[in-house]
């Protein structure tokens, strides 16, 4: 579905995507990890357009749609949930999803179905956004995504600040998601967690993938677990 | 006995017992007063809801932009002088309408040509590029007309008409000032609000890079801003030309005072920001009373420069869009 082919970005002088080689095939989960700084984020904006690629490619489902617009990726089923999550902090829970569905015709439906999954959205529909709570903007954040109907849905640090309950509840949202035919490539520093859901995974350093193959064999490769999964990893994986 | 300053309350009470009749009548000095009063009450809201189509049109380009428009009084000069010229061969109403196209092309025009190109500019660097575009436009307006000050007609009667209010003549064309701000005010509140589009316009400026990832072509929404916001100050610059003619070089004093009602009033909130434009036009108004006429303008700059030492977030700001939207 997803092809990026020697993808090369960054800022100013500084190259934080060097060349970049991966795939994402439909229906799959695949996981991106890495560092602090490993350039996970760059590589999610120069996919969807918000950082200008300096060369390379990224096709989807064939077409090339290097360098394009951020706001045409929609028309392509693309839908990133940024790092930092972006939330319309003046504006109600409602009127977010209305925004993420601006393209969607179905958006009605949609945003109904994104209250069934988030009861707590629906609870706070009227509520100005900001005012959530980190995890419930973090599924406001979701939802806006998922409000378009994405086929292909990028998640920067989904994770990031959840509490252990609400990890869980994201990642079932994750595996649901990819039960109803939606393709999903993560970026998370959680590796320990993301790995139970992905099928594959790519592992980033300094903008070069280093490491790529299926979560069940990177969760043994003793790198990955030196690297990212830490001390605590043994005892609550096995 | 002369009625001086202190003698408020029997004055008070003897207007209560004057028949409504004896408005027409030779008035007594007290009704003068208050005739005087009302006519700088109107002339303050009626040159305040002037400053308040402006103090609206800088701030939708602000919030969604980022844009500083200093260029902003210009929109409502050549909205004025644009229906002038079209009013010698098409009807009135007709020649409005087809101005304030007119400038909204402009609008967009300007934004196509220039804030386009520019990728993240300083505030120092945008500021300066509107001022110089006003210079422009504004030597353009002289190119193209003249330095004559031009009118159209008034809408409803003609310079001599008056409507009597409290004993004070007050021109038909005061109401459809502020009737027509009123009513774009109301639009936009409501076009904003309750539509998609408005929706998504203010999604541009709450946060663009999400509103782009909602597949919002934010470009095209900033040109659309400017054409929009171009429009208001051009209708505004149509409904005020019978009272306050219209030159090629007043631009820049409707700028600044747009701009100081929009500080005033707190970037990003348009109704403040008319408010505050209303509030700047009535001390104006009222500084009538304490100072001669040319000191008019400069009650505008004490205000501006009050604010921005006092309370930067502005009159109704709250303090977090302050932090981030103070100057
Ligand atoms: N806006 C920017 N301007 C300049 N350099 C940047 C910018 N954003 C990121 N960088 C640099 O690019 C490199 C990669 O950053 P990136 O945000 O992609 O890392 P990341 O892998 O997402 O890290 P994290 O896990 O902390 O989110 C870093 O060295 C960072 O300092
Ligand atoms: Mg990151």
């Amino acid at each position: 579905m997803l092809v990026i082919r020697n993808l090369r970005t960054g800022y100013g002088n500084l190259e934080a995507v060097r060349g970049v080689t991966l795939h994402v095939e439909a229906g799959e989960v695949v996981a991106l990890l890495g560092a602090n700084g490993a350039g996970k984020s760059s590589l999610m904006k120069a996919i969807v357009g918000l950082l200008p690629p300096w060369g390379g490619e990224v096709r989807l489902s064939g077409r090339a749609i290097t360098g394009e617009a951020p706001w045409h990726m929609i028309s392509h089923g693309v839908v990133l949930v940024p790092e930092g999550r972006h939330i319309l902090g003046d504006m109600s829970v409602a009127e977010n999803l209305l925004v993420g569905g601006y393209h969607n015709p179905d958006r009605q439906l949609a945003i109904g179905e994104v209250f069934e999954r988030f009861p707590i959205l629906k609870s706070r529909a009227r509520q100005p956004a900001g005012t959530l709570s980190g995890g419930e903007q973090q599924m406001l954040a979701i939802g806006r995504a998922l409000a378009a109907r994405p086929k292909l849905l990028l998640l920067d640090e989904p994770l990031l600040g959840l509490a252990p309950l609400i990890v869980r509840d994201v990642l079932r949202v994750v595996r649901d998601l990819r039960d109803h035919g939606v393709t999903v490539f993560m970026v998370e520093q959680n590796a320990m967690a993301t790995l139970g859901v992905a099928d594959r995974a790519y592992v980033l350093e300094t903008g070069e993938i280093i490491l790529e193959g299926r979560s069940e064999d990177l969760v043994r490769n003793p790198e990955v677990r030196r690297a990212y999964l830490g001390k605590g990893y043994k005892e609550v994986w096995e | 006995m002369r009625p001086g300053r202190r003698l408020g309350t029997s004055r008070r009470r003897e207007r209560c017992r004057r028949p409504a009749s004896a408005r027409a009548l030779p008035q007594s000095r007290e009704g003068r007063r208050l005739s005087q009063f009302v006519q700088y009450l109107f002339y303050g809201i009626t040159v305040g809801s002037i400053y308040a189509a402006v103090a609206i049109g800088f701030n939708l380009i602000y919030c969604t932009t980022g844009v500083v428009n200093f260029a902003q009084g210009e929109f409502v000069i050549l909205g004025g002088m644009t229906a002038v010229t079209f009013s010698r061969y098409l009807p009135l109403p007709v020649a409005i309408a087809a101005a304030v196209v007119v400038v909204m092309g402009c609008g967009a025009g300007l934004d196509m040509a220039v804030f386009r190109r520019l990728r993240n500019p300083s505030i120092l660097r945008m500021v300066v590029i509107t001022i110089g575009l006003s210079i422009v436009i504004r030597e353009a307006a002289l190119h193209i007309w003249d330095e004559k000050a031009r009118a159209l007609p008034y809408f409803t009667g003609n310079e001599t008409t008056s409507v009597q209010v409290f004993g004070a003549g007050v021109s038909p064309q005061v109401f459809w000032v502020l009737g027509v701000v009123f009513v774009m005010v109301a639009a936009l509140h409501a076009f904003l609000k309750f539509t998609t589009v408005g929706t998504a316009m203010r999604a541009c400026a709450s946060d663009v890079q999400a509103a782009m990832l909602a597949g919002i072509n934010v470009a095209n929404m900033r040109t659309f801003v400017f054409a929009l916001s171009a429009g208001i100050g051009a209708l505004a610059g149509c409904v005020i030309s019978p009272i306050a003619m219209t030159q090629y070089d007043g631009g820049a004093s409707l700028a600044i005072k747009g701009f100081a009602a929009a500080v005033l009033g707190g970037l990003g909130n348009h109704t403040a920001a008319a408010a505050a434009g209303i509030l700047i036009g009535l001390a104006e108004g009222f500084s009538g009373y304490l100072l001669p006429a040319a000191y008019k303008d400069a009650v505008a700059f004490a205000i501006l420069i009050l604010v921005l030492f006092l309370r930067p977030r502005g009159l109704f700001g709250s303090r977090e869009v302050g932090s981030q939207r103070e100057f």
